[in-house]
């Protein structure tokens, strides 16, 4: 075989080097393919969504392992306790994701071995982005295909919301959503989300409605979907994960406001038609 | 041979450390500054082994600030306290260990003053006052009997005169002078130089 310059300036002599390094390696177009097709994996994954309010922050997540066969033993399908400040949620493929939570786990812990304070919310979301960028530019290796929403709060920037994807990419966030139909959502959020004057109690029933009408399903029922909550309280931070009453009530008071837009809609229409 | 002192006021650090800079039974400077910044508003003041306290105080020093560049914000003085202890810690226990005693001295605008003692065996406590090597024996009581917790600033530059005129007169060890800083919301000031005052009686 002909050996072959890389842009790196050595001899491909294998072919199964080539095909190794191709991972990491751009394209004659100036592109890295794999890391987009890990983004594109996540296109198809579980909607995970995101609200930042005043007086707390939110994740809601779908789920899809529903099956009455099912152990419900785990405390969340999606969503993850980081640490005392700090949760987040994925999109993407579960095994990996799982690695990176235990990774952003040993981060915050070190942080606080080292400083005896716990880590501020972006010096956490940067530091695994970094390992994550690992991936996109050595070769023999494949991108983790997670995208990642987290909440959380520090004392330098109180509330915070990110996400961050599996080029490595960051960014700081007032509302978004990630996976599938994640686009939608967020031009939905875009609309709805009235900036500085969001409570938490407003920003669940956003949740919701951005959920019911993004989610491809005929109505939204509380097994479907998962939502945590960020709050703090007599200076302590606390996250939680509503109960199935809780969501339940959120959806009834969707529905029924839904219902009461529509049967003005109705009302105008046949007012029109009476009139014309 | 060396001394640190160190006293918290209601909203002030006080500092002083003598200027002596000693090898075996030679004093070879009257004039050496053991105190370090490390940032704005945090202050170390080291001895110990002489090479040690340059470099473990300028090592410490560089990495908060380059904790500053890399975050836009400052580490919180207990935060680099407990920074510190472990580099010492971790130091200690490696083949190289650094032959350090160090007062840190800081100020945070949610948790105000604080004064951190640290040791060469990396122990860290959050001391109202505190005197590092012989000078200790002499000063300490005096601290206990007349520190008060809302100190002024005033009063905590007349108790520190106290104690190092109890040196003077206590101690066999010569110190003809100690440099004074104090640490407040204002950042880290230069309180000048001050001398044993002879005694009285």
């Amino acid at each position: 075989m002909e050996p072959k310059l890389t842009p790196c300036g050595q001899f491909i002599i294998f072919q199964a080097r080539r095909y190794d390094s191709r991972t990491t390696i751009f394209s004659p177009e100036g592109r890295l393919y794999q890391v987009e097709y890990a983004m594109e994996a996540i296109g198809h994954a579980g909607t995970c969504l995101g609200i930042l309010a005043k007086d707390g922050v939110l994740l809601a997540a779908e789920r899809r392992n529903t099956n009455k066969l099912l152990d419900e033993v785990s405390f969340s399908e999606k969503i993850y306790k980081l640490y005392d400040d700090m949760a987040c949620s994925v999109a993407g493929i579960t095994a990996d994701a799982n690695v990176l939570t235990n990774d952003l786990r040993l981060i915050a812990q070190r942080y606080t071995l080292q400083y005896q304070e716990p880590i501020p919310c972006e010096q956490l979301v940067s530091s695994l982005c970094d390992i994550k960028q690992v991936y996109t530019q050595f070769g023999g290796k494949r991108p983790f295909g997670v995208s990642l929403l987290y909440m959380g709060w520090d004392r330098h920037y109180g509330f915070q919301l990110y996400q961050s994807d599996p080029s490595g990419n960051y960014g700081g966030w007032k509302a978004t959503c990630i996976g599938n139909n994640s686009a939608n959502a967020v031009s939905m959020l875009k609309q709805e989300y009235k900036e500085g004057e969001t409570s938490l109690q407003e920003a669940l029933a956003l949740a919701v409605k951005v959920l019911s009408k993004t989610l491809d399903m005929t109505k939204l029922t509380p097994d479907k979907v998962e939502i945590a909550t960020l709050t703090r309280e007599n200076g302590k931070t606390k996250i939680g994960v509503l109960g199935v009453n809780e969501v339940e009530k959120l959806i009834k008071v969707y529905q029924e406001e839904e219902a009461k837009i529509e049967a003005e809609k109705k009302k105008e229409a046949e007012k029109k038609k009476s009139s014309s | 041979m060396e001394c640190l002192i160190g006293l918290q006021g209601k909203d002030f650090v006080l500092v002083a450390s003598d200027t002596m800079s000693a090898r075996s039974i030679v004093s070879m400077k009257q004039d050496q500054d053991k105190m370090f910044p490390l940032s704005d508003k945090l202050l170390m003041l080291v001895c110990g082994e002489s090479g040690d306290t340059a470099q473990f105080a300028e090592y410490i020093a560089k990495n908060i600030q380059l904790y500053k560049m890399r975050n836009g914000y400052e580490l919180s003085p207990s935060a680099a306290a407990n920074f510190t202890r472990k580099q010492l810690a971790d130091a200690l226990r490696s083949q190289t260990p650094y032959q350090v005693n160090l007062l840190l001295a800081g100020y945070d605008k949610e948790d105000g003053p604080g004064l951190f003692y640290m040791d060469y065996l990396a122990s860290l406590n959050k001391v109202p006052f505190g005197v590092h090597g012989y000078g200790g024996f002499f000063s300490l009581s005096v601290m206990d009997r007349f520190y008060r917790k809302d100190i002024t600033q005033p009063e905590a530059m007349k108790l520190l005169q106290q104690c190092i005129d109890e040196l003077s007169k206590r101690f066999i060890v010569n110190m003809s002078s100690f440099n004074v800083r104090m640490v407040s919301k204002d950042g880290i000031q230069n309180l000048g130089v001050i001398k044993p005052q002879p005694a009285s009686v």
